[in-house]
């Protein structure tokens, strides 16, 4: 207890990294110290952080399962695909409308599912028998009901256990209907290490189903794709509505406000658009080897990395028109930006935060907090790999393991009719030279300053422990986080569902950003606080193998 | 009441043996209760007379939750009460589960209870304990005693050691235990010796040796044990000694499995004597 007294100041970065092991047994120990990094990321060099690993059992992790990231958060935000869970009730009742994803049911016939939570509700004579045909009715149900363009099926752990052939199944029913894509999803929670592998599972079955069947054809001029934009609090509002005024027509946004014609159209496009890398990155780079789209990393969270990604993509296409128009829409929406900056900026400049979410989250935000003269003292992923810590040169050297074998590998071809290559390597060569990098990430080390702490698969006893040392000004993360960290007197923000706020991305998001977080760091209520124990402990313990 | 499981490789004659001796048992006057826990719901054939029965599963799925003992049970030879858990069809579902939820409906129906006048409830479990659904009869104090059927052939010996390190699992936090080993003869050389040898290194004994009769043959062509269908025949009588072997039992124990070195090189010894 007594290092614990050490004011802020005197603590080394190994020092932390030290005390947050200690409590550790020696196994766990060498686990995690390979998992929590001091950053010291240079120009071309980041050190080597190990990600995408089992949690080790007993750790309270923040991560969640693969059917979250299948069911949860690819297919979650889409508006016209009826969602239906094949499972035990809990499954998706639990996972019934928690993301807040917002939709404009801009389907044909405007429909909106996302309110629905549907589920075969398994008993324990469908586990015994098997539930094939209690899904097949289920299937059945939901076409009668709302006559969609989609059925996805999602399997939960007691699906797996005992067999159910759900894309048979599936098969069947499409077959059945003729006018009805039916498909399933194969994204039981036990299947990856974290919902990483969910996004993947679901990213595949987008693309194997869906992709590239519309016929009609888009024409409009600048068409591009916005990939790993979940739509949470209205976030692609805001960017669908920036890139509206620029001119250049959004064809599809994997996934937030997502429409069935949306992911049939993606082909169409001419640039990919991708915003968090982690959940979508395969998915960018199928389009471009059977359609021939190019991407490019942008990101929209933050005022200003949203004025930079506009030009990225502006000087994709080269058109001075849009160039010109880009311009134009930064120059109009800046002002009100920085008049809402310089208000909070006295009051928030020197404040720290720490960001644990996400697989791009806890990089992106960083700009916005950047915006308003606050360092972001720690920071890790819940579920990234190591290409999203240390950039994309590290893929061809990722060790792949069971897990990731686990998990299907989509072998993409340049489709005959319809690959099309977008620019000449000549051009493409000439855009490279001139500093628009495609297929290119770098990671969050190199954009955190040298000495900050870098955690991955970050879990309550080091939350508690960071946050007692570190005395942040705000920490991130999410829901289950919560209200742990409030209780140490710390403002807490989600920002998987961003609390009741939002959008922050865009610029009418980095003004509701900039208050809602001026309103959290400079609330006095904490200082108010005083938990009991803190005054007068009754009880003390110690681990079992001290 | 003595819970007793009986266990061992598919194919070995769980059924045959848990039958006649169960017809056994009841000529002695003992009440028995049999609870056939193997989705084909061939457990109490020849007790019932070839009659099969309605499964505990099918009749939850038809009846809902309104079940009665009496829909689930039928009495056989001898008042024996002769229960199916039954399962779904090969390919689907899950057993093991069933079997569970089986075994908890007759445990909520009061099968089991005082009233009943149970002497013996007997489980015959499929094949080898594939997973925790077919471990169930031995978890939570269900069953208390196992008998392995076991034979002198490798395999037959390999899934009995196996059980046994099932059988250990439990018995460290319940109160299941080994109650010896039954040697259903498949006339391989030194068959006895090997297996009373086996039953030593895992600390138990060879409770009884039924010799190979094609009478049994004969009796399962008539959808009877060999007791009802013959009653003078010499198998008749290894039925029943093997009944009273059972019912005098007292060695308890919680086995040792042996490590697969140890298992090949009591086959080596034993199976190889013969050529010497």
């Amino acid at each position: 207890m007594a290092r614990l007294k050490k004011k802020l100041v005197q603590w080394e970065p190994t020092d932390i990294k030290a005390e947050l092991l200690t409590k550790y047994p020696p196994k766990v120990a060498r686990k995690r110290a390979k998992q929590i990094m001091i950053n010291e990321a240079l120009e071309n060099t980041t050190p080597e952080i190990v990600a995408n690993v089992r949690t080790i059992p007993g750790i309270i992790t923040m991560r969640g399962c693969t059917y979250a990231g299948c069911k949860g958060v690819i297919m979650g935000p889409t508006s016209d695909i009826v969602n239906l869970v094949h499972g035990p009730i809990g499954c998706s009742f639990y996972a019934w409308l928690t993301r807040r994803n917002q939709t404009s049911a801009s389907g044909e016939k405007n429909e909106n599912f996302i309110p629905y939570a549907m589920s075969t509700d398994m008993q324990d004579s469908d586990i015994i028998f098997g539930g094939e045909k209690k899904l097949e009715a289920a299937i059945q149900e939901a076409y009668d009901l709302f006559h969609p363009k989609g059925i996805a099926v999602f399997a939960t752990c007691p699906v797996g256990l005992i067999g159910d052939d759900i894309h048979a199944v599936a098969r069947k029913m499409k077959e059945k209907f003729g006018n009805c894509n039916v498909f399933a999803f194969s994204c039981e929670g036990y299947k990856g290490v974290s919902q990483s592998a969910g996004h993947h599972i679901a990213n595949n079955q987008v693309f194997r189903h869906m992709v590239g069947t519309s016929t009609t054809e888009k024409t409009d001029k600048y068409k591009i794709n916005l990939l790993g934009e979940y739509n949470i609090g209205g976030d692609g509002f805001e960017i669908d509505r920036i890139l509206k005024k620029c001119g250049i027509t959004n064809i599809a946004t994997f996934s937030g406000n997502s429409t069935y014609d949306q992911f049939a159209s993606a082909n169409q496009a001419d640039l990919s658009a991708v915003m968090c890398h982690r959940s979508i990155n395969y998915v960018a780079d199928m389009l471009e080897v059977k359609y021939g789209i190019p991407w490019i990393k942008i990101n929209f969270i933050g005022a200003n990395s949203t004025a930079k990604s506009l030009r990225k993509i502006a000087k994709y296409f080269g058109d001075q028109e849009l160039i010109d128009r880009v311009e134009e829409v930064i120059a109009e929406e800046m002002p009100a930006v920085e008049v809402a900056r310089a208000d909070v900026l006295p009051r928030t400049e020197g404040k720290t935060a720490m960001i644990f979410v996400g697989g791009s989250r806890a990089h992106h935000y960083q700009e916005l907090f950047k915006e308003m003269g606050m360092k972001t003292i720690s920071a890790g992923y819940e579920f990234g790999h190591r290409d999203d810590y240390e950039g994309r040169q590290v893929i061809p050297t990722l060790k792949v393991d069971a897990d990731s074998r686990n998990i299907e590998e989509l072998e993409v071809e340049p489709d005959e009719k319809l690959f099309r290559p977008r620019k000449s390597p000549e051009e493409m060569q000439a855009l490279e030279k001139d500093g628009l990098h495609f297929k290119e990430y770098h990671g969050l080390n190199p954009d955190m300053d040298k000495d900050t702490i870098i955690i991955d698969d970050m879990n309550q006893y080091e939350a508690d422990k960071l946050i007692q040392i570190m005395k942040p000004d705000l920490f991130c993360a999410g829901i289950k986080e919560k209200y742990s960290v409030q209780k140490l007197g710390i403002p807490q923000k989600q920002l998987h569902s961003y609390d009741s706020g939002g959008p922050y991305a865009g610029f009418v998001g980095a003004v509701n950003f900039y208050h809602e977080i001026d309103r959290l760091v400079n609330s006095r209520v904490w200082s108010y606080m005083k938990a009991p124990w803190q005054e007068n402990p009754e009880l003390s313990a110690t681990y079992v193998w001290e | 009441m003595r819970k007793v499981a009986i266990y061992g490789k598919g194919g070995i004659g769980k059924s045959t043996t848990t039958q006649n001796t169960v017809a056994g048992l009841a000529q002695m006057g003992r009440k028995v209760m049999v609870v056939g826990c193997d989705p084909k719901a061939d457990s109490t054939r020849l007790l019932l007379g070839g009659l099969s029965q309605r499964s505990v599963l099918d009749t939850l799925r038809e009846e809902g939750e309104d079940v009665e003992l009496d829909n689930i049970r039928k009495k056989g030879y001898g008042d024996t009460w002769c229960v199916e858990s039954g399962g779904p069809e090969p390919g689907v579902g899950c057993a093991g589960r069933g079997i569970i939820t089986s075994i908890n409906m007759l445990e909520s129906l009061g099968a089991y209870d005082e009233r009943e006048g149970l002497d013996y409830a007997f489980y015959d479990v499929l094949g080898d304990v594939v997973c925790g659904g077919f471990a169930m009869p031995i978890r939570d104090g269900k069953a208390e005693e196992i008998y392995i059927v076991v034979s002198g052939e490798m395999m037959a010996m390999y899934a009995a050691n196996n059980i046994c390190k099932g059988i250990g699992k439990y018995a460290q936090s319940g109160s299941v235990r080994l109650g010896g080993l039954i040697c259903n003869s498949r006339a391989v050389d030194n068959e006895k010796e090997m297996i009373e040898e086996l039953a030593k290194k895992i600390g138990t004994k060879m409770i009884y040796f039924v010799p190979r009769d094609n009478d049994v043959q004969r009796a399962e062509i008539n959808r009877k044990t060999v007791l009802e269908w013959n009653d003078k025949v010499p198998q008749a009588d290894a039925y029943r000694g093997l009944a009273k072997a059972i019912d005098e039992n007292t060695n308890f124990v919680i086995p040792k499995p042996l490590a697969m070195e140890e298992l090949e090189q009591l086959l080596m010894d034993f199976g190889l004597m013969a050529d010497a």
